[in-house]
């Protein structure tokens, strides 16, 4: 608690962790490349140096505020020191962003035209990298990394995978993995969260435009989208919607527009998950064997416990995810000559996870040996495919998704959010579903903002233990306690990215703290 | 002389240990060691001196071998104030220190270093220029059939001289002239 005069203002401070955050509390964006306020401090690019009284410059992210501090963020001193830092880091930086992949989101590139570096007076001596696209779900490109650590500490303080860490020294240093091996051949789940906090280009998305602007062209195939549950709420950043706005009647028009043959949605996937799920959990419940029961939507959280915690993956759910659910049915339903008029089905998932490109691969995820669905596409990459068409998204009209499986219930949709799973199945356990029991089982605790939630619910007389999880790192705590017997559960929901699928690796960036609040109240009225 | 004066004319104190130079110590050189040192040292972690201090080396590198203009001088300054100022820990805040100091009481080498292509103290190979003193250089050929690039040439038993377009400055004349006639401006 206390008062300090931040370039002239005094502004109150409570409980900020450092002077970084009172200052944007003053409404000064002080620019930086390694700081995110969920990871773990750093202080490495040095961008959000200040100045205080007696001229002494300090990293504001490291420093705790205190009572009567006067510190200046914008001496000419201080924006000549950003200015030659961007331009120290943009000279040894692969700098072909014409043709970029991040270019227009590129925080590097925002901050150095904010700090009017128009001039590079220095070679890039760098050695050239090869780029490592080993993975299905993430490309990483090293030239264009410049060594924040952001995807480092992501991957260890919040999903504690640890695939990536810094190595060598000096101008000789990077991020790769251990023994610089290919990152497939890494303990990473694909979950993307690093390419999420990635300021450049070094970290993107293995994209699957290509092949599914071929299979639109060709006249001979018939596309099926389905759409995932937290694209709706996502995608409308990026064409000028209000954060958190469900935009799908839209998504769904502009869909169509594409050539996309029959568009639906994935809610409908997650409902068939939600009737098997409940029924193995009571199964289990019941007879008390393999419990407590995980969840098995999240591909990045079951490739997880395979890696981390085989002994739990008895206890994953036998359940296919909503994509593969939904995967199969459209095998199914058009292997009717009639259904699919004697064209070759291409079937497209457009999600918000970069994992997802990983779980379709999965040998569970093929029938009669073949793979059910056929690409995923990301909501970022489908943002790619909208603008590349010169669509006008606000201009197309609002369609519903295509019958029979553009119906999906409320709970469907609630899956694209931590507690969603565990709440539609609560649902599904209720019979009657009458307004009484639905209040309570939203107060039981299952919604929120927490990284573990613990809630109990009266079942038929007997309590149901639930855990819901969100971040890997989180999901250890949990795992570690239910190996040493620390706490017993009966069901846990587990879902790899903080917040649950609104915030996945393959989702629109730049999504501060204001933008996953909007996501998540999106689904509260949702729900 | 103790911490106190010392440290008011910008000399950098640490340990408390003191080296002692004369005018066979080339100022920048000397600067370019130290830069070179710490630039081995840092660990990469913070920008200013992961980046900064290879620049900065870059640069003297470049004085020394005789390319340097005057803009690298101020270029120099800028990139040290901006490292003394932000770099994440001591050894960052110090690397410019060195070059900031000979900067600042040597300037006078430098200018010569970049201007005049000249080492006053002769330790920048790059600058020397070789020559043959007529006095004492008996003609016996010995320089020239060592000069890996055929620079010197003459009649037996005359004096030689040397091309200094053909010259590599790599200084074998010098070290096998049996009458010590080869000699550095």
């Amino acid at each position: 608690m206390g008062i300090m005069t931040i370039d002239g203002q005094a502004i109150e401070f409570t409980d900020e962790p450092n002077v970084l955050s009172v200052i944007r509390k003053a409404g000064i964006d002080i620019p930086t490349l390694c700081y995110h306020s969920e990871l773990s401090i750093y202080g490495a690019c040095r961008l959000c140096t200040v100045e205080d009284d007696r001229g002494k410059t300090f990293a504001s992210c490291s420093e705790k505020p205190r009572d009567g501090m006067i510190i200046y963020t914008n001496t000419p001193r201080l924006m000549r020191y950003r200015k030659l830092i961007l331009e120290l880091l943009l000279a040894a930086h692969c700098r072909d962003c014409t043709t970029c992949i991040k270019s227009g989101e590129c925080h590097l590139q925002e901050l150095a035209h904010r700090m009017g570096v128009h001039e590079i007076r220095f070679e890039n001596v760098r050695e050239i990298q090869p780029i490592d696209t080993s993975s299905h779900a993430i490309i990483r490109d090293p030239n264009k990394c410049i060594l924040c650590g952001d995807c480092v500490r992501m991957c260890d303080n919040v999903q504690n995978i640890n695939a990536i860490d810094f190595a060598y020294r000096g101008t000789d240093a990077q991020v790769i993995p251990a023994f610089n091996k290919k990152i497939a051949e890494t303990d990473c789940v694909g979950c993307g969260q690093c390419r999420v906090v990635c300021p450049t280009g070094a970290i993107s998305i293995h994209t699957n435009i290509d092949e599914v602007w071929e299979a639109l062209a060709d006249k001979n195939t018939k596309v099926i989208a389905q759409i995932a549950p937290a694209v709706r709420v996502a995608i409308g950043d990026n064409f000028g919607y209000a954060k958190g706005e469900n935009v799908m009647g839209k998504l769904v028009g502009v869909l169509h527009r594409l050539g996309f043959d029959e568009v639906y949605d994935t809610s409908y996937g997650a409902d068939l998950t939600v009737v098997e799920e409940s029924k193995e959990f009571i199964e289990r419940f019941t007879s008390g064997e393999k419990m407590p029961l995980f969840t098995s939507c999240c591909p990045a959280w079951v490739k997880y416990c395979e890696n981390k915690y085989p002994e739990f993956v008895p206890n994953l759910s036998t359940c296919r995810s909503p994509q593969q659910m939904f995967g199969a049915v459209v095998r199914e339903y058009y292997k009717d000559p009639e259904k699919n008029e004697g064209k070759k089905i291409v079937s497209v998932s457009i999600m918000p996870c970069t994992a997802k490109k990983e779980e379709i691969l999965r040998p569970e995820s093929y029938t009669n040996g073949k793979q059910d669905v056929d690409y995923v596409l990301t909501t970022t990459e489908i943002v790619r495919m909208i603008r590349k068409s010169g669509i006008v998204f606000d201009k197309v009209e609002i369609e519903a998704a295509d019958v029979p499986f553009g119906i999906g219930s409320g709970s469907g949709v609630i899956f694209g959010v931590t507690g969603g799973v565990t709440e539609a199945v609560l649902r599904r356990l209720q019979q009657g579903h009458n307004r009484v029991d639905m209040e309570s089982i939203k107060k039981s605790g299952v919604r929120g903002d927490d990284g573990i939630k613990v809630l109990t619910y009266n079942y038929n007389g007997r309590e149901i233990k639930a855990a819901v999880v969100n971040g890997l790192a989180n999901a250890d705590k949990v795992l570690q306690q239910i190996k040493n017997h620390e706490a017993e559960y009966d069901f846990v929901e587990v879902m790899a990215c903080r917040r649950g699928c609104i915030m996945g690796g393959g989702q629109p960036v730049n999504a501060g703290p204001r933008t996953r609040k909007a996501r998540m109240k999106a689904y509260m009225i949702q729900m | 002389m103790d911490f106190d004066s010392l440290s008011k004319i910008g000399a950098m104190i640490g340990s408390g240990g003191l080296v002692v130079m004369d005018e066979d110590t080339c100022m920048v050189e000397v600067a370019r060691f130290f830069m070179n040192f710490t630039q081995r040292e840092s660990c990469g972690k913070c920008v200013p001196c992961r980046e900064g201090t290879k620049r900065m080396l870059e640069i003297l590198e470049r004085i020394v071998a005789g390319n340097g203009e005057m803009s690298d001088l101020d270029e120099l300054e800028e990139l040290a104030d901006m490292i003394e100022n932000t770099a994440l820990c001591g050894l960052g805040k110090s690397a410019p220190k060195p070059v900031v100091s000979t900067i600042h009481a040597f300037r006078k080498e430098y200018e010569e270093h970049i201007i005049d292509k000249k080492c006053r103290a002769g330790v920048c190979s790059n600058l020397r220029v070789f020559k043959i003193d007529p006095e004492k250089c008996k003609g016996c050929s010995k320089c020239a059939k060592n000069c890996p690039v055929n620079a010197i040439t003459g009649k037996i038993k005359s004096p030689f001289t040397i091309d200094h377009s053909k010259c590599i400055k790599c200084g074998s004349c010098i070290d096998n002239c049996p009458f010590g006639a080869v000699y550095t401006e």
